[in-house]
């Protein structure tokens, strides 16, 4: 019976989240104005824009020079960059993270550093990383580095803190060597901590970087939604922005996968 | 000399008011080669800490441990302990948690020979067929089987049981129990419990060591248990001399709660808890 009961509940919530797609849909159609003598005005309609997704979809990788290349090329460079940036935060976060987290010294000498270099903007650092590094590109991996390493080394820290003492003492008995400690213990069991800051800060590197490639152009998905309006190609910036949130959710289920399969029940 | 020699150790936790509340002073205890020793006492007179303290997992403010005519005061692979929450790692599964201790307890092995002696483990707790679930799928009892097969497989020169069946379900408990007894006849293991159960102390020990309520607890006296092994428990309680031991122990834990002051009832409070809400009074 509560299957069933579910079942349908799962079915009347696809059901309303489409029929309120279409009611947005009509809305947006009927408020737009249709295009007079080929030249648009005001917002283009979701057909005109549905047109243009098509368009670029079904052609994902051309190259016609440095202004137009095609939007699968677009967001490789801007994946790319996530990857670079958000790889090397994890991998330093993580490391200071589970230091901080074992030693409660050295978490209060650095905690009030943290407490300031937290709330900048990660864009705020553009302009000093564009001078250091001379490289915008690499600016950009720099922006992405800063936005994800907060999330992810207060989570390490707060769940390698939180490590039930009877887990150590298990590693004191056996008198595991550290790296054992480190692997079979600290992070299996700060896991669910550390995935948790994982996916908090691939959201906001995603964020991040279509920004930080506004500022610094030449390439990547920020760089085409600028490059578009500065064409005022409106489809193509209102289907750049839905393909963000289409990209942003996969990244997210894909740490919400990783989160099922490293948490524990005590 | 004895095997395990507790000299003279005492325990103090800082109040929070920056005052030492001592929990037990000046216990001097000597555990023979393959001896079971148990020590029972009311809670918060600092008997799972004193275990702690012999584990290496925590210090003693005063005296030392001596395992072996050595002095000890780190945890190592020659002190097992069994955890009353069974503490294994919930991560991994049965299997991987013994296998973990195996292979810091004996890093020299192959990994066949590993194997083996982890699966050998594994079948005489019963749990072949279960080697591969995590601890969250098995009850109370199998996971202290667990707890047990880890600490006998690690081969520790003392084996530490802090309240082993107290979370275990009373059906079940007897059954572990046995297996225990079993397992410690095969190893002749030196062991040193705590419990509050008199019928378990008795059971199980060759010596009963009595703790007066803490804080300030100390080292009352210790009974001796002298029943032939291997027992039976429907034999034992039927002797006159198993009731008589029983009735003794239980009037001293008696009498050491009526020696406590109004208003001050330790039991069942632990003593960084009782320390807290002295704290709070003054």
């Amino acid at each position: 019976m509560d299957q069933l009961a579910a079942i349908s509940e799962r079915k009347k919530a696809i059901l309303s989240s489409l029929a309120l797609l279409a009611i947005l849909l009509a809305v947006w159609q009927l408020t737009t104005k249709p295009p007079i003598q080929g030249k648009a005005e005001g917002l283009p309609g979701p057909v005109a824009v549905a047109a243009r997704a098509w368009e670029m979809i079904s052609d994902p990788l051309y190259d016609r020079g440095p202004n137009d290349k095609g939007i699968g090329i677009q967001l490789g460079y801007s994946i790319g960059r996530l990857l670079v940036g958000y790889t090397a935060a994890a991998f330093v976060a993580i490391c200071l993270g589970v230091m901080l987290g074992l030693s409660p010294s050295f978490y209060r000498a650095l905690n009030p550093y943290i407490q300031i270099l937290k709330p900048i903007s990660p864009l705020a650092w553009m302009p000093l990383f564009l001078y250091t590094i001379k490289d915008s590109s690499r600016s950009a991996m720099m922006v992405i580095f800063m936005s994800s390493l907060w999330p992810i080394l207060a989570n390490t820290a707060f769940g390698v803190a939180g490590i039930k003492r009877d887990y150590l003492n298990v590693s004191a008995l056996l008198q595991l060597s550290w790296v054992k400690r480190l692997w079979k213990v600290i992070l299996p069991a700060a896991a669910p901590a550390i995935v948790a800051g994982l996916r908090i800060s691939i959201g906001s590197a995603w964020v991040a970087i279509v920004a930080a490639e506004m500022l610094i152009g030449g390439t990547g998905v920020g760089y085409f939604v600028w490059n578009e309006w500065n064409n005022l190609q409106l489809t193509s910036v209102i289907f750049a922005i839905l393909l963000t949130g289409f990209v942003g959710v996969v990244l997210d289920m894909g740490f919400g996968s990783l989160a099922k399969v490293l948490t524990y029940k005590e | 000399m004895s095997f395990l020699e507790v000299e003279h150790v005492s325990k103090s936790f800082l109040e929070p008011n920056g005052q030492a509340l001592c929990v037990f002073r000046n216990v001097r205890l000597h555990i023979e080669k393959a001896e079971f020793v148990t020590m029972v006492g009311h809670s918060g007179c600092g008997k799972s800490t004193l275990l702690n303290i012999i584990a290496g997992l925590e210090t003693a403010s005063a005296g030392a441990i001596i395992l072996d005519g050595k002095e000890t005061d780190t945890a190592g692979l020659d002190r097992m302990v069994v955890f009353q929450n069974f503490s294994l790692l919930p991560w991994m599964s049965v299997y991987e948690n013994i296998h973990l201790a195996v292979r810091a307890a004996f890093p020299q092995w192959d990994r066949r020979k590993a194997h083996d002696y982890v699966q050998r483990y594994i079948n005489m707790v019963g749990l072949s067929g279960s080697e591969h679930k995590r601890p969250a799928a098995l009850s109370g009892g199998m996971r202290q089987r667990v707890g047990l097969a880890r600490a006998f497989a690690v081969q520790p020169k003392v084996l530490l049981l802090d309240e082993p069946f107290a979370q275990i379900d009373a059906l079940t408990r007897g059954a572990i129990q046995d297996e225990l007894m079993r397992m410690w006849t095969a190893t002749k293991n030196t062991v040193f419990m705590v419990t509050h159960d008199v019928e378990e102390a008795i059971l199980l020990s060759d010596r009963i060591a009595l703790m007066t309520s803490g804080p300030e607890a100390r080292l009352a006296e210790t009974v001796d248990v002298k029943f032939p092994r291997p027992r039976v428990r429907e034999e034992i309680t039927e002797l006159a001399e198993y009731a008589r031991i029983k009735k003794h122990i239980i009037q001293f834990l008696k009498n050491c709660s009526r020696e406590m002051p109004a208003g001050d009832m330790t039991t069942g409070l632990d003593a960084v808890a009782v320390g807290q809400q002295l704290a709070a009074e003054v």
